[in-house]
Parts: structure tokens; sequence; C-alpha cells
């Protein structure tokens, strides 16, 4: 025992003579016990979360606040203000907050509706499996699929010339805000119907019994004990839909190449040939995005924070 | 009462209208190809496209690498937190979950001013190191289902006393992972491979800037250039996202039946 | 009839196919806490739902006051409901609990907090208003769920088989709080539980449903002394059943082993040479060393279960199996395994019970 501590550390003295592996409040202290099998199940997790997560995104962090030769400075996020990029941070902020609030009420009202409103069990499975193919059917595809239905020779397009209804002529246009949006509805919904089922699932059936005795109406219930047990929930599913949103590209390319100037698609194109003319200025368009993201989630967990009261 | 009930019908034709009016459209238009009728046409121009095979077959094989090392990374982590390191949880599902939030973009931008050929570690080298690259990124993708996926299916199992079990019974940690944990985990394991395939099967954004020619790119290029089998593509990639998810659902029946409950 | 509180007429509900409920009447008095009692799928649950209005009859009337409920919304009844599963809403705290049925009621907010406040003195919480149901223990969980029910003033208080998910001992102390809290506010009542000891001490009447059928409606005493069938007389307590045959059936004496004795209540049906079972609770019979007691039967001890204040006792009669009850007495040790014994049953103790 002596021996092995006074190997370990033979500066220490006298003092090293206490149990070799006493080493009081220190925060690593895990690390002390751990065995060598232990390290080999977390070390690639740990190495691979570091080179392909967490360092690529920190050095992009770091490289929007450099200059060409690496000094420090503030002139690319500065740079971000243009007319251009602005205009495409606020479309894009748009369309994901409009595909994300649509996405999670549609999603909640159908997940209520196959769930709450007593339809076939089997109407609910094939719902449940369907959600899950086609929260997936996202990107190119997806864009293939909308241009086929609603794009200028789709077939809800010449359906309704055919009875007399131009969709085009009336405003409407497949590469625009709301075009965008209704494509992206088709992942968004699913998606949340995905979640937000276990959630409705935990609501007992004896809590609405317990309010409608109490004299509560069924929108009383709703209002009262429904939604507030479900909205940590449906705000983090909220805020996933909003970076699903945010960060996806595929679909929009497809949809319009690079004409629909969208965060992401501006910084596609920056990544491909340096459209901005500054590789910082990539940099910081990226920690744009990554801010805002953030920004969703901080907020998903300071309100979640605040319903954890009751949260066990 | 009855009106609850009605309404939901409503809710669930209007849903099932925007749901399956995009695919009908999809299909019918895919047939369209021809003047005089609707024919195959589309889908045999496709199958018949030498760079329809080659992309969809890389992107297959990159799938497949991606699953496994995704697996050598998952299983033993989730299998240590849980059992050995429960109070590291929070962080490690955290981490788990940054690709949903990290966008896809933003960490193929990362890699490239990473892994450029002036850095320590110049994947982007070589055709080789892209390919690793490419593979690690989808591995980065598939992070949070297949985390967990395995996780849950260690949830559903007691991973406690059958390691417990097995060490009584003389066995040593990499034996207790390979031929204890693992075969009961497999459905869980089969489930999460299967999503990342789904997911990983039309991904075009980090493969673009990668300059790998796979199916998502192939399917863009079409896009781009062609008016109908764009739309034969589509039907396709469907049918293998709903492949994909079908033998997640026929796996589930699986299971295995000896699950506690927590 | 008129002046019952509660009338129940002919209720019947079926669930796919099954008929539940077939056709039950009762009827209770105000202030009074009855009890359904049954096994499970007995429809006393069902009866419950569809006083609550969860459930609405196939046919049948339900009667509150001289008025029809069977149309009402449960939102409309009121009638106050304590589930097994508490069922508090856990994004409120106990105070908002309580309260939520004055809030949908319009009480102003100070009436309202005056009222739980009360409350929780009544189910003695007080203090407790800003915890959260997940930080109570089930008890706990169940007063206030009483609390809530209660809060409106309800016009008839529900409970469904409140108890059952709590420890044995909280079972017992929280019987008899709720007992106490109902005696005092002197509202009308109905408990659900397939537990008889619980339905014995607590109810001012007890209903035994049985496959859907009311078995017998009374006063804890009678139910359990004077089972109306065998039914209620073996789900209700314990109960001993002796083959005994009829030697004659004018002067109503039966044979059972050598023994031959009259039982006043062999029906006047029977004729010579039935076969009969004759039924006993075990405290009927008593160890007859030094008792007196009409019938004497002869036998071996052949179990001894030390129940604390009791002694449970089997004895073999050679043939039949007889369980007695015997009071623990410090001085003396209960009789040995194989202890020749002789036992002492008033006849008038003795049931017949058909089906």
């Amino acid at each position: 025992m002596t021996n092995v501590s006074s190997v370990a550390d033979p500066s220490a003295g006298p003092v090293s003579t206490g149990p070799a592996v006493r080493v009081g409040g220190n925060p690593f202290r895990f690390i002390s016990r751990l065995r060598l099998g232990d390290i080999i199940a977390i070390a690639p997790f740990i190495i691979f979360a570091l080179l392909f997560l967490l360092i690529p995104t920190l050095g992009l962090v770091v490289g929007a606040f450099q200059d060409g030769s690496g000094n420090f400075t503030l002139q690319n996020i500065i740079d971000l203000g243009t007319p251009q990029i602005l205009a495409s941070f606020w479309i894009s902020i748009r369309v994901s907050a409009a595909s994300a609030i649509l996405g999670a009420g549609i999603g909640l009202v159908i997940a209520l509706a196959i769930i709450r409103g007593r339809l076939p069990q089997a109407i609910r499975s094939t719902v449940m499996t369907f959600s899950g193919v086609a929260s997936n059917f996202a990107g190119i595809p997806l864009a293939f699929a909308f241009l086929a239905t609603l794009g200028r020779l789709g077939l809800v397009t010449v359906l309704l010339k055919f009875v007399g209804f131009d969709l085009y002529k009336s405003g409407f246009n497949l590469l625009s805000f709301w075009g965008l949006t209704i494509t992206y509805l088709y992942f968004q919904i699913p998606l949340m119907i995905l979640i937000i089922a276990p959630a409705i699932d935990g609501l007992k059936k004896e809590w609405g019994e317990a309010a409608a005795t109490l004299g509560a109406t069924n929108g009383q219930f709703w209002r009262y004990i429904g939604l507030p047990v479900l909205w940590p929930n449906l705000l983090g599913t909220l805020s996933l839909l909003f970076a699903n949103a945010f960060g996806a590209i595929a679909t929009a390319y497809a949809l319009t190449g690079s004409s629909l100037n969208i965060v992401p698609i501006l910084l596609y194109a920056q990544i491909r040939g340096d459209v901005l003319h500054n590789p910082g200025l990539g940099a910081a368009l990226a920690l744009g995005m990554i801010v805002i993201t953030a920004f969703a989630n901080i907020i998903y967990l300071v309100i979640r924070t605040r319903a954890e009261r009751w949260l066990k | 009462m009855k009106s609850g009930k009605l309404w939901s019908w409503i809710i669930f034709g209007l849903g099932a209208g925007y749901f399956l009016l995009p695919l009908l459209a999809t299909f019918e238009f895919s047939l369209r190809i021809r003047r005089e009728g609707y024919t195959f046409d589309a889908y045999a121009s496709v199958f018949s496209d030498g760079r329809f095979q080659a992309s969809f077959s890389y992107s297959l094989i990159v799938g497949v690498c991606a699953i496994i090392v995704g697996l050598l990374i998952v299983v033993p982590a989730a299998y240590y937190v849980r059992l050995r390191a429960p109070h590291l949880r929070p962080i490690i599902e955290f981490i788990t979950l940054l690709p949903l939030i990290i966008p896809a973009i933003i960490l193929v931008f990362g890699y490239i001013r990473m892994y450029n050929t002036s850095s320590p570690l110049p994947l982007l080298g070589t055709n080789l190191g892209t390919d690793i690259l490419l593979t690690l990124a989808y591995v980065a993708l598939a992070l949070p289902y297949m985390y967990r996926a395995v996780d849950t299916g260690l949830r559903t199992i007691d991973v406690q006393t059958l390691t417990e079990a097995a060490n009584i019974l003389g066995a040593n940690q990499a034996t207790i992972i390979a031929q204890v944990i693992f075969p009961n985990i497999i459905v869980a394991v089969l489930s999460g491979a299967f999503l990342t395939l789904a997911i990983v099967i039309g991904e075009f954004t980090i493969a673009s800037l990668l300059n790998r020619q796979v199916f998502g790119v192939y399917m863009q290029n079409v896009g781009a250039n062609r008016a109908f089998e764009p739309a034969a593509l589509a039907v396709i990639s469907f049918v293998i996202t709903w492949g994909a998810m079908g033998m997640i659902q026929l796996l589930a029946r699986f299971a295995p039946k000896t699950a506690r409950r927590d | 009839m008129a002046e019952e509180f509660l009338r129940i007429e002919k209720l019947v509900k079926t669930f796919g196919g099954n008929p539940v409920v077939k056709g039950v009447d009762l009827g209770f008095n105000k202030g009074e806490f009855v009890t359904l009692l049954g096994p499970s799928g007995c429809g006393k649950t069902t009866i419950l739902r569809m006083i609550a209005g969860f459930e609405r009859p196939d046919s049948g009337r339900i009667v509150v006051e001289g008025s029809d409920i069977s149309g009402l919304a449960p939102n409309r009844r009121k009638i106050g409901m304590v589930f097994q599963a508490y069922a508090l809403f856990p994004n409120m705290n106990v105070a908002d609990n309580i309260g939520f049925g004055l809030k949908i009621a319009g009480m102003p907010k100070p009436e309202r907090d005056d009222r739980v406040e009360d409350m929780l003195k009544l189910i003695g919480l007080s203090g407790y208003g800003k915890r959260y149901p997940f930080e109570l223990s089930g008890g706990q969980q169940q007063r206030v769920a009483l609390a809530r029910a209660l809060a409106p003033s309800p016009r008839m208080l529900l409970l469904d088989e409140p108890l059952s998910a709590l420890d044995a001992k909280i079972r017992v102390s929280l019987r008899e709080q709720i007992r106490e809290i109902q005696r005092e506010l002197g509202i009308t009542t109905v408990f659900v539980t397939h537990d008889q000891e619980e339905a014995l001490s607590i109810s001012d009447r007890i209903v035994v449903l049985n496959a859907g059928n009311v078995e017998q409606f009374g006063k804890p005493f009678d139910i359990y002394n004077r089972p109306a069938t065998k039914f209620v007389a073996t789900f209700v307590g314990t109960l001993n059943t002796l083959n005994a045959t009829v030697t004659d059936a004018a002067s109503r004496t039966v044979r059972l082993g050598d023994a031959t004795f009259a039982i006043p209540a062999l029906p006047t049906s029977a004729s010579n040479g039935d076969a009969v079972a004759l039924t006993m609770r075990p405290e009927a019979v008593s160890l007859a060393n030094g008792v007196a007691r009409d019938i004497v039967l002869e036998g071996k001890v052949a179990e001894v279960a030390f129940l604390g204040s009791v002694i449970r006792l089997k004895v073999d009669l050679g043939g039949n199996t007889i369980s007695l009850d015997t009071f623990n007495d410090q001085r003396t040790p209960p009789p040995a395994h194989g202890t020749p014994v002789r036992l002492g049953i008033a006849s008038s103790d003795v049931l017949v019970l058909g089906d």
C-alpha cells in the first residue's frame, strides 16, 4: 500500500502514507477507479464525439472570430449585416418557425384524434408506421414528390386548372415561403406525431374523469390539465422541429436550386465556391446558424426547468 | 361524444389526404413519360442507368460501414453508461443528441476546415480518406437514433443481473458483451441499423460537399436535368424508406419477451 | 321508496354482448354510507361509473332526489369521486388540486382559498398546500383526492376502491378517517371494494353483488350473520360446510357421523334421507370443554394456526373438517396436533343455505 502510493507520488512525503486511493473531494475521482475495460468501452465514443462533433463545430466558432491570417476580429460578425445575409436569416427563421409551429399544431391534433378520438386501433398503428416512414422521407425525393404534386405540371395543379382554378395565377408558387413550408410539413407533422404520441398516452384517463366530476368541460380539461401536462413535451418537440427545418437543405435545394435565399443554401454555395469571397464570413454564417438553433433549445430548456417543479 | 368521434374521422381524413396525395401524384407523374399513355418507362430508364447502379451501391456500402462503425462505438458506451457510470448518462445523452441540433451542413463545413490537405489529419487528401470521412459523418448523423435504439434494448433486458450472472460463471467483459448482451439486444440494434440506412441512403448535403457520388447526389443531378425520372426516383426512395421501416416493425415482433418492466 | 336519496331502477349494462349489470334495483338513504361489494367482474365498478356518468346504462334509471340523472353529462351531476390511482392533476400543487372544482364553479379566489384551507384541515394536511402530488405519499395523495372531491360540496361521494393501492396499515387508518369525515359531513357515499373486511368495518349497509346481480342488501351485521345466499356466506367471511343426512324431516333431525341433532333452520321441504349442507361461522364453534351447547361433536385437531389474538383450529370430524376460532388465553396453550377434542355448536347458529 505505502509503496504504491509513494511510487505514484514521490513528492508527497509523509502525507502519502495514508490510503493510496484517498483522493478526497476530487471531482475526477471516478477516473482513478476506471478499469482498463471501462476505458476501452467508453474511449471510442469520447474520441469520436470530440473529433467528429465537438471540435469541428468549435473550430467554426473560433474561425468566425479570425481574419485571413488567424488574428482575432469581429469583422466577420459585422459583415453578416448585409441585406442579402440578413434576408436569408429572416426567411430561414420564418420557414422554420412556420413549419415547426404548424407541424407541431397539426401533428398534435392528428395524434389526439387517433389516440383520444376513439378511432379503431388499426388506424392508430397504420398512422404510427406511416409517420415513421414519412418523417424519414425528406431531402431530394420529397422535393420531387411535391414538384409532381404542386409544381407547374403537378397533378393537383393540373386538376385544379381542369376545374377552372389556376393555382399559379392566384399567386401560389412552390418555390416560395409557403411552398417550402407546405413541403417541410410532410416530415414535420409525422415527426411531431411520433414524439408526442407517447406523451398523450401518458395522460391518464382518470384525470379527465376527475376533472369531469369536478364540473369541468372537455375544453376546461385541456386548458387546465391536458395541455399544461403536455407543455414541456410540446415545446421540446417544437424546438426540435425548428432545428430540423432550419438545417434542412436538400429539399429546398432540389426544389429551387439556389434561387431561394435561405441560410443553409447560402452556406452551401459559400462552401462550394466562396460566393461571399471571404472564408471567415462562411464561418460567421455557420456560427449564426449554431446560435439560432442553440437559442431555440435554450428557450426550451428554460421553460422545461420551470415545468420541472411538478415533473418527477 | 358522437361529434367528437366524427371530428376525429374528419381530422384523420384531412391528414390522410395531405399525406397520400403527393404519393399518388408522384406515382402518376412517373408514369407520364410517354405521350401515348401511362408506362413504366421512366423506371426502366432509371434502373438501366449505370450511374444509378453505381451511386446506389456506393451509398449502400457506406451505409453498412457506418452502421458497423456506429455499433462498435455505441454499444460498449451505452452498456458502460448503463452498468458502471449512470452519473455520466446526462452528458452522454446530450452528446448523442447534438447531431439533431447541429445541422449537417455545419458538421461538414467543420470537417472540410479540419481535415483539409494542410491539416495534421488530411483525410480529404485521398479518395479513401474522403470515403472514411463520409462514413464517419454518417455515423454522426445516425448517432441519436443508434444510441437510443441500443439504450432501449439494454433497458428492456436486465443488464445488471445478466452481467453479474455471467461474471459468476467466469466470463470476462468482452465475452459478456459479445455473447450475453449483444444477442439479447440484437433486435434493437437491427432496428437502429435499418433506421440509419433509411437516413443515409438518400443523404445529399454532406456527400455533395465532400464530392462523393452517392445516391442522393445522383438524384439531385437527375432532378436538374430530367422531367419524369425524378418522380420515379422519389417513388423508389419511398419504397426503400418504407422497406427499412417495415423491417423495423417486423423485428419488433422478435424483441425479447422476457423484458423486465422499469 | 319516495324518500330515498338515490334510487337505481332496473339498471342494465352490456359490454360487447357481455351482460355486466343485469337489472339492478337499489335505494340509498340520505347520509348513508353504502358499499358495493363483490369479486372482480361482478359489476360493482360499472354501477359506480354509471352513477358518475362515465358509462351510459343500456336501460334503467338513476334517480337522485327525485330527478332522473341518467342523461346528464358527468360534469353536470354534482357528484364527487375518488379513484383507485389517486388521479391528482400532476401539474397543480395540492391547493390548486383541491380548489379546482371551486375554480370551475367560478368561486372568487379569496373565498376559494378559505375553503381549500378548511379542506386541508379536514384531512389533516394543513401546510401541505404548496406541495406537488409527486412529493406526497400514497396515503397523503388519496386524502388530497378526497378533499378535492369534497371541496365543491357535491351531493354525493363515490369512492372507487380508494384504498387498494395503499399499504395495509395506511389502508386501515385511512378508511377510519374517510368514515369519520363522511359522518361529519353527512354526505351520501357509495364505496366500491372487493375486500369484505373493509366493507364490513366501514359501511352502514352493504350491497353484495355477483355476476351483475344483487345477492343481498343489508346491514353488515345481517350480511355476516344471516347471509341470504351461499355466495354471500362464502364471499363474506369464512364458512364451515358440513355434509349431513336428514333422518327425520318432521322433527328437523339430521345425522352427522355418529351424532344426531335437530336443526331449527332445516327447510320444511326437506325429506328423510336427503343430503344437506350445514354451514356455520368458525366463531360459532367452540371447544366444548366447559361450555354447554346443544350439538356436541368429537374429532381430532388437524391444524393449529396462531393468528395473534385468535387461534384458528382445524378439526377432523372423520369425513368432515371444521374450522373454529378461539381467543388466545395467556395461561392455556392451544391444543397440540392430534389431540382429541369435543366441539360445541348452538343449533340456532347453524344455517342451511340454498344456492
